[in-house]
């Protein structure tokens, strides 16, 4: 797209998983100075064709041309070499390990053929200033890192290997309002300095903000590459998922105030990472919870559920004090509860295990008779909700980990609705999966709101919130700055309640 | 003071290691009919080194989430044959010493190789060369015997001016040119990426297949020097297994007693060497208090739940029930 030498080039790309085409004949261009979206449902192809780009899969077909070189990238190292790095989607830090352990992990600063603890720990601080995170440590281990500070240990991590093409893979997902404005700078000043940049994400205004062009990928095909402003959103979404959107949200109801309190949470604190929070959830209601991330939200969704211990204050379903002693003691309340994990690979599923073992676990006492398991009824109730949520698969017995990530996420959601919650706690689960199913998650919330269950529901995506819930909590530092509903409920106020400043822009 | 707070926090399982033996040590000593003698520290020295170096080996494929159940084996293997070609003159017996260590870290590199290009699982390769390094030392010493260069023994064995332990010293020299440059070189850093998250360090660039090979060879070498020690404080060989199984073992317990994790990425093999110390001064505690030595399995049992819980007492400070499980 531009008039400089493409640092990348793909002629005829392929790649065949078994009998099926993840990659289908793609030519593809990246030039240098250049940002470069590529959009795509997932399972439209992106991630093979960053891997094979990043020299983590090799195609079984055609060539691959970095800087007029065909080349064969057999490891990430070799790409590396060649100057394209990835930021993967999948953290690639090695977590027992000190921050600057993991920023020089493969080039340390030597000195007499040993690593030069103090220079590796000079570097790391200056990586760190360089992308706004100051208050990261260096000797820090980044197990104790939040995810979002990890994710920006790893964009640090690339660009310490000077990269002429950057690959960002749903690299802002997890970050911070004012960490994303550091990484678009980021991003803007190596353009200016002639690097190529390929941007994955599922959030149309960061493409806006930042790409020169996009292609978009749809079954593993190529179906367009055009310039900035050269197509409308709704065009690209068209493009992306193959299908005209009605409605990006369902409808709401007219709200409903006479509906029993389903879960009331009374003052409720935990260190200093929820201050005193109180909220009630009707039946049939879904309330969001907004705000910066890391203000509490994740703490009080896990408290709600019994997994924080030394939680104060009180709460109670359908009106009865409920002790937070547990997932197994929310799953028994009067309205049994469930949380949807923030990260489905460790705490919503267990990846080696087959679909059907992965669904029917938190519920499988709804199928022992007795002594006798009913391997049938579980079969049946399985297919059903499969059937329901429209999970797509080949075979119930394969690993979950085959599946793409929006289908891993909704087999979490098919596991926590087989225990026929009363009442569904969500911790950010569109983040990371594709377009079409976000769609479909909307409207399965509100159709379990309409059946009464009632839905707490955390998302890092205002647009999200305000088209998905009936009222926000908007959460600062620990505690509700603002409840938001109806005609005040807009991207304006959620973003100034959780920076914490009033309608002039003053901290408040 | 900041910088100094973060390495307390990294190194809290070897300093609790370090910790343990020096109360155990006084225990022992001010309960001592002699007290703190050259004899004493140089008797507890010598038995000591034996199981702090196949302990050190151990460490190194424990910190690439790995285990080497041969160890003991090389050891015992390294053992019969220093009772055989460590002999003559001390030029001739150096010679020896060479291959007896080179034999070690090629035992060591062929459970690597295995692990690395066949791809099998550590524990169930190092279990099978482990019987087969221990057949090769049966065939070279059927019954217990054999000799060894006397000179080079006695000095390995003594004293150093007269008052320090050699073996000590020998042990300090191994640290120095053995784990801290590979600590830190670009391979040592390397293991401890593959035992933190090998996915990632692969993802990363790191030489993961270099790193497990080096691993597993450098595990083969000490465990060797390990075997070497034994035949200069037995002047003989003895292909025993009984021997080659309990150094094994109380080689995975004092890597856990020195704070290493036995999923990898975690630890230092000089916390490994106070966890074998540790190990070691069990047996002479019940020698002052004069209890039957039938009762040191029980102990070291108790010890080793202990030092355990001391690791584990950080779930108590969880307030998270989720990070139970990290």
């Amino acid at each position: 797209m531009s008039d400089a030498a493409p640092i990348l080039e793909m002629k005829h790309v392929s790649k065949h998983y078994g009998g099926i085409a993840a990659l289908n004949e793609v030519d593809f261009v990246a030039c240098p100075g250049e940002i470069h979206a590529v959009l795509g449902e997932n399972g439209a192809g992106k991630s093979t064709l960053i891997k094979i780009a990043a020299g983590v899969t090799d195609p079984s077909e055609g060539e691959v041309i970095v800087e007029g070189r065909r080349v064969n990238f057999r490891n990430p190292t070799e790409a590396m070499a060649a100057g394209v790095v990835c930021v993967f989607q999948e953290l690639s830090l090695l977590p027992d390990m000190t921050v600057a352990d993991n920023l020089s992990i493969v080039s340390p600063p030597l000195r007499g053929g040993l690593i030069n603890g103090r220079a590796q720990r000079e570097r790391a601080r200056e990586l760190l200033a360089s992308i706004g995170c100051e208050d990261v440590h260096p000797l820090e281990l980044v197990r104790d890192l939040p995810l979002s500070r990890r994710q920006m240990v790893e964009i640090a991590k690339a660009l310490a290997k000077k990269p002429k093409l950057l690959i960002l893979d749903e690299a802002t997902s997890a970050l911070t309002a004012a960490d994303v404005e550091h990484v678009y700078t980021i991003i803007r000043n190596l353009k200016s300095a002639g690097v190529g940049i390929l941007y994955v994400s599922h959030r149309m205004h960061e493409i806006e903000a930042l790409a020169d062009c996009a292609t978009v990928f749809r079954n593993g095909r190529r179906i367009e590459t055009f310039k900035k402003g050269e197509r409308s959103v709704s065009a690209i979404v068209q493009m992306m998922i193959g299908r005209e959107l009605i409605h990006h949200y369902p409808d709401k109801p007219v709200p409903k105030p006479a509906a029993p309190v389903a879960l009331s949470a009374k003052n409720l604190s935990w260190g200093t990472q929820l201050r005193d929070i109180s909220l009630d959830i009707r039946k049939g209601e879904i309330v969001g919870l907004g705000g910066l991330d890391g203000q509490g939200q994740r703490s009080l969704l896990l408290a709600l559920f019994g997994v924080l211990k030394g939680v104060s204050g009180t709460v109670e379903v359908m009106g009865k004090p409920h002790r937070l002693s547990g997932p197994r003691a929310a799953m028994r309340a009067p309205l049994p509860l469930a949380l949807i994990p923030e990260d489905r690979k460790t705490e919503g599923l267990m990846l080696p295990m087959n679909i059907r073992d992965n669904i029917s676990l938190a519920s499988l006492s709804h199928f022992q008779k007795g002594l006798r398991f009913d391997g049938g009824k579980e079969h049946s109730a399985v297919g059903k909700i499969i059937d329901r949520l429209k999970i797509k698969i080949s075979d119930l017995a394969a690993a979950v980990s085959t599946l793409s990530g929006g289908n891993q996420q909704k087999v979490v959601l098919a596991k926590w609705l087989m225990t026929n919650p009363g009442i569904i706690l969500l911790n950010d689960p569109t983040r990371g999966i594709d377009v079409g199913t976000k769609q479909e998650v909307y409207q399965l919330l509100r159709d379990l709101a309409d059946k009464g269950v009632a839905v707490l529901f955390y998302s890092t995506d205002y647009a999200e919130l305000i088209g998905c819930c009936d009222r926000v909590l908007v959460m600062y530092n620990g505690g509700i700055a603002q409840e938001l509903m109806g005609q005040h409920l807009n991207e304006r106020t959620i973003i100034e309640t959780a920076l914490n400043v009033d309608e002039k822009g003053q901290v408040a | 003071m900041n910088d100094l707070r973060h390495r307390i926090h990294h190194n809290g399982g070897l300093l609790a290691a370090i910790g343990l033996f020096i109360v155990m040590f006084i225990i022992y000593i001010s309960n001592h009919p002699v007290g703190l003698t050259v004899a004493v520290a140089t008797t507890a020295s010598n038995k000591a080194v034996l199981l702090a170096l196949v302990a050190m080996a151990q460490t190194l494929p424990v910190l690439t989430r790995g285990l080497d159940l041969s160890v003991g084996m090389v050891f015992i293997l390294a053992n019969c044959l220093a009772s055989v070609i460590v002999i003559g003159t001390i030029g001739e017996g150096l010679l020896g010493i060479t291959v007896v260590l080179g034999a070690g870290a090629l035992a060591g590199f062929i459970n690597g190789a295995i692990i690395v290009w066949g791809r099998l699982q550590p524990i169930i390769t190092t279990l099978a060369t482990g019987a087969m390094y221990y057949g090769i030392a049966l065939y070279i010493r059927p019954g217990p015997g054999g000799d060894v260069q006397s000179d080079i023994a006695d000095l390995a064995t003594g004293q150093l001016f007269g008052v320090v332990p050699t073996t000590l010293v020998v042990l300090l020299v191994i640290v120095l040119i053995v784990w801290l440059p590979y600590r830190n070189s670009v391979p040592g850093r390397a293991a401890l990426a593959v035992g933190s998250n090998e996915q990632a360090a692969y993802m990363s660039g790191v030489p993961v297949q270099r790193a497990k090979l080096l691993a597993y060879t450098l595990a083969g070498l000490l465990a060797a020097a390990g075997g070497l020690m034994l035949t200069f404080n037995t002047y003989s060989g003895e292909a025993s297994a009984p021997i080659a199984g309990t150094y094994t073992l109380n080689s995975i317990a004092a890597v856990v007693i020195g704070g290493t994790s036995l999923f990898g990425g975690w630890g230092s093999a000089i916390g490994s060497i106070f966890g074998a110390f540790v190990l070691r001064t069990i047996e002479d505690l019940l020698f002052v208090f004069d209890l039957d030595p039938l009762w040191q399995p029980l102990f070291q049992g108790v010890v080793l739940l202990a030092a355990v819980s001391l690791g584990a007492l950080r779930v108590l400070r969880i307030r998270n029930r989720l990070e139970l499980f990290t």
